[in-house]
């Protein structure tokens, strides 16, 4: 049987799954695409720039950590801070993904979060005190993010809607509620001047740290959370299939809504560091795009928070650093998109390598091997 | 396994022979950096900006970036695509530490608070901000706003505008009721409306018979919204487009159509060969020569300081021939003189009308707060006195003959 459809027509190469390939062989593989890439950036930048290879490096180190050996830290601070945001965004991601609830909405959620927190500055801000004032900006925040994650729970709980749709839908409503209250507040100029109260303390004088303690401390209890507790168990087992979770006694619906309410409450939060850690003030360019990037950074940190940190490192050093070689060289900033673009599509090309072989007509060897 | 450790081996030469062209590429710059040295004072100029080139306006100020620059012989850098949030003090800062300027600049309303924030902390360097208002308030020493009197260049692109009006109606195309203008803005503020009434005043003063729709986007770059509102406006009757925003949406809705276009921030006759009249922009270039003469001089950079026709800061692009009515070049040079040497007035009161009445005293909004408090006499001597208290405009009378259709955003 075998042998005959092999005669009629056999396709040029197949695409074969495997699952054989031992860890430290994937990560070998992965830390060599992330070194070529890293090359090619170099290299690519070296040839439109005019630049020798070596200046194209030092102008993306020094433009994303700064002058560190004159003990100036203010850009590394703010790297990490790019880092921190990217990061949240992921790991609020990553729960829902890890259901199989594809939340295309981190966008819209953070911006309803950011949206809480800065009404709250701006109307609760003369009245309240502080600690009063950062309690009512985190729980409004947080609601707020949750609410609009739970809209296309529910209707997919109950209705079994398309979330990809819906969440992706949801962000045009909040980036448009967003343009209002901006009408609103900042009048015919289209601008929220800064609002002085309920700004997250500067630590030694490093405005950042806040938010980056803060994302820190969700990254490892995101770990634990979807490792250890029976909550993250259950979401891995309504991923794997919705009939085997019914069968051993999950409430599926549950799940669902409970992980996009945590999976918007963490986008939320993520507004609120946003505004009250960094801009104090809103605009429907707040997150600037990243909660699409977090989907990919979810994905190639393969739902695992620690991982997720080296990727999200990677790609802002990358965004930074290339900018940074545009800026220098009076390039356009599509440049920096581009390169950008070319080594997380090697990075998703290589996760593609692991996970699957190509196997061609007539090679008995590669079989083998 | 075999096949694996030969990839892997593979990956490692490249990433050396790599390494080599690397240290090859190195060796030959000492000389032309050393070269580049010798020519530049010690001062640097850093300019931050809201976009890139693709975007007219910001174009506009990187041309002058870098001929300022080069005239007055200092090095500069630029940092593109900062939104109006903190980024844009994070980026100051990083002109400050890392490039290790002297003088930065920013060229967006919106990264005006965020500049402050900076030029509070570094005393020692001067920041400069374009379209601002705070400058004369804030009380910080190192902080400026700038602007230009756009208006007269709008008055003159609307000189134009009613000249080819009049040819209009004279070839019978049109009747003196049809002659009505579309403007495509973008927001509902004192700029864009400043700017929307002097292109009219000046279409009224040749051409008195015409009215004028005005739309909104919302936005200042959006290339789709520009072009639908465009398309509305001519749609609804107007026969001739001007616009204040940012992308090459209206020009290009105007070309298809085949309906003229006063343009703004420099020339669009690439992409519009057969509608394009004239355009009127603000040269940055004065200024930027100025703030870095002043530093170098050890002087103070003005508070606010207001660029005129005089100083070269209100320019207008060559006349296409091809679309502009005859004569346009000799009457926008003789209006020209005359706004000059004083004896016409952009906003002076006997040429427009409020609710049909004549406009004898206003207070505007010159003093920025939240709520858009109105704290300054501004009509002196039957003249609405733009850009006298500070640069930025704050002309936002709705004048007779001027219909919005929606007053958006």
């Amino acid at each position: 049987m075998a042998n005959t459809a092999e005669k009629h027509h056999d396709p040029l190469f197949r695409i074969v799954k495997r699952d054989d390939m031992p860890q430290w062989k994937a990560w070998i593989i992965r830390g060599i695409t992330i070194l070529v890439g890293f090359l090619l950036v170099g290299i690519l930048s070296m040839l439109i720039t005019e630049k020798s290879l070596l200046e194209s490096y030092e102008v993306m180190f020094t433009g994303v950590f700064g002058r560190l050996l004159e003990g100036k830290t203010t850009m590394l601070w703010k790297y990490l801070q790019e880092i921190a945001i990217l990061l949240a965004l992921a790991l609020a991601l990553t729960p829902a993904f890890k259901m199989k609830f594809w939340n295309c909405g981190a966008e819209g959620q953070a911006l309803m979060g950011g949206l809480a927190s800065i009404y709250c500055m701006i109307n609760f801000g003369e009245r309240l005190s502080t600690p009063a004032l950062f309690a009512i900006i985190i729980v409004t925040s947080i609601v707020a993010g949750a609410i609009w994650g739970l809209i296309p729970a529910v209707f997919k709980a109950l209705f079994n809607t398309n979330e990809t749709l819906f969440t992706l839908m949801m962000n045009y409503i909040a980036t448009q509620i967003i343009a209002y209250y901006v009408y609103i507040e900042g009048g015919g100029s289209n601008v929220i001047n800064p609002v002085s109260y309920g700004n997250f303390p500067s630590v030694g004088g490093n405005d950042y740290f806040v938010n980056i303690v803060t994302v820190a401390a969700i990254t490892v209890i995101m770990f634990i959370y979807l490792k250890y507790s029976k909550q993250g168990y259950e979401i891995s087992v309504v991923g794997e299939s919705q009939n085997t979770a019914r069968y051993v006694g999950i409430n599926v619906k549950k799940v669902i809504i409970r992980t996009m309410a945590i999976s918007g409450a963490l986008c939320g939060v993520t507004g609120m560091l946003l505004v009250a850690g960094k801009d104090h003030s809103i605009n429907t360019n707040l997150v600037g795009g990243q909660g699409f990037t977090a989907i990919l950074m979810s994905w190639l940190g393969q739902f695992n928070p620690f991982i997720m940190v080296i990727m999200t490192a990677i790609v802002i050093f990358l965004k930074i650093g290339v900018s940074k070689v545009a800026d220098a060289s009076h390039l356009n900033s599509s440049f920096s998109e581009i390169i950008v673009g070319i080594v997380i599509l090697m990075l998703v090309g290589c996760e593609f390598f692991i996970h699957y072989s190509i196997k061609f007509r007539h090679s008995k060897k590669e079989v083998k091997a | 396994m075999k096949k694996f450790a030969k990839v892997l081996a593979l990956c490692l030469a490249l990433v050396m022979v790599l390494g080599c062209f690397a240290a090859c590429g190195k060796d030959k710059d000492p000389g032309t950096d050393a070269d580049k040295n010798a020519q530049v004072t010690n001062l640097k100029v850093g300019f931050i900006f809201l976009h890139d080139e693709q975007s007219t306006y910001d174009k506009n100020f990187m041309d002058a970036a870098k001929k300022a620059c080069e005239e007055m012989g200092v090095e500069y850098a630029q940092k593109t695509q900062i939104p109006e949030s903190k980024d844009c003090y994070d980026a100051a800062v990083e002109l400050v530490e890392v490039d290790g300027c002297d003088i930065i600049f920013a060229d967006s309303f919106g990264h005006e608070s965020f500049l402050i924030d900076a030029a509070k902390k570094y005393p020692d360097v001067q920041f400069c901000h374009a379209t601002g208002t705070q400058a004369h308030t804030a009380g910080v020493a190192n902080f400026h706003n700038a602007f230009a009197s756009i208006y007269e260049g709008r008055y003159l692109a609307g000189v134009a505008a009613g000249m080819k009006l009049n040819e209009m109606i004279e070839a019978g195309d049109i009747t003196a009721e049809e002659a009505k203008m579309g403007y495509v803005g973008a927001f509902t503020f004192a700029e864009v409306i400043s700017g929307y009434t002097s292109f009219y005043l000046g279409a009224k003063s040749v051409c008195p018979s015409v009215t004028m729709d005005v739309k909104f986007t919302g936005s200042w770059y959006d290339e789709q919204k520009e072009k639908e509102a465009a398309q509305a406006l001519i749609a609804g009757g107007c026969v001739l487009i001007s616009q204040h925003a940012d992308s090459m949406g209206a020009p290009t809705a105007c070309e298809t159509a085949g309906v003229p276009n006063v343009s703004y921030n420099g020339s669009t006759i690439e992409a519009c060969p057969n509608t394009f009249i004239v355009s009127s922009r603000i040269d940055w270039t004065p200024y930027f020569k100025y703030m870095i003469q002043c530093v170098m001089d050890g002087k103070a950079i003005d508070t606010d300081w207001t660029g005129t026709i005089e100083t070269g800061s209100v320019v207008l692009t060559d006349v296409n021939e091809k679309a502009a009515a005859k004569g346009t070049v000799e009457k926008l040079e003789a209006v020209k003189a005359d706004l000059l040497s004083g004896k016409i007035n952009v906003f002076d009161t006997a040429n427009f009308t409020v609710d049909g009445k004549k406009l004898d005293n206003y207070k505007a909004d010159v003093d920025t707060d939240d709520k858009f408090t109105p704290d300054t006499e501004v009509v002196e001597d039957g003249v609405f006195a733009e850009s006298a208290k500070r640069s930025a405009p704050y002309f936002d009378v709705r004048i007779d003959g001027i219909n919005l259709l929606d007053e958006a955003y």
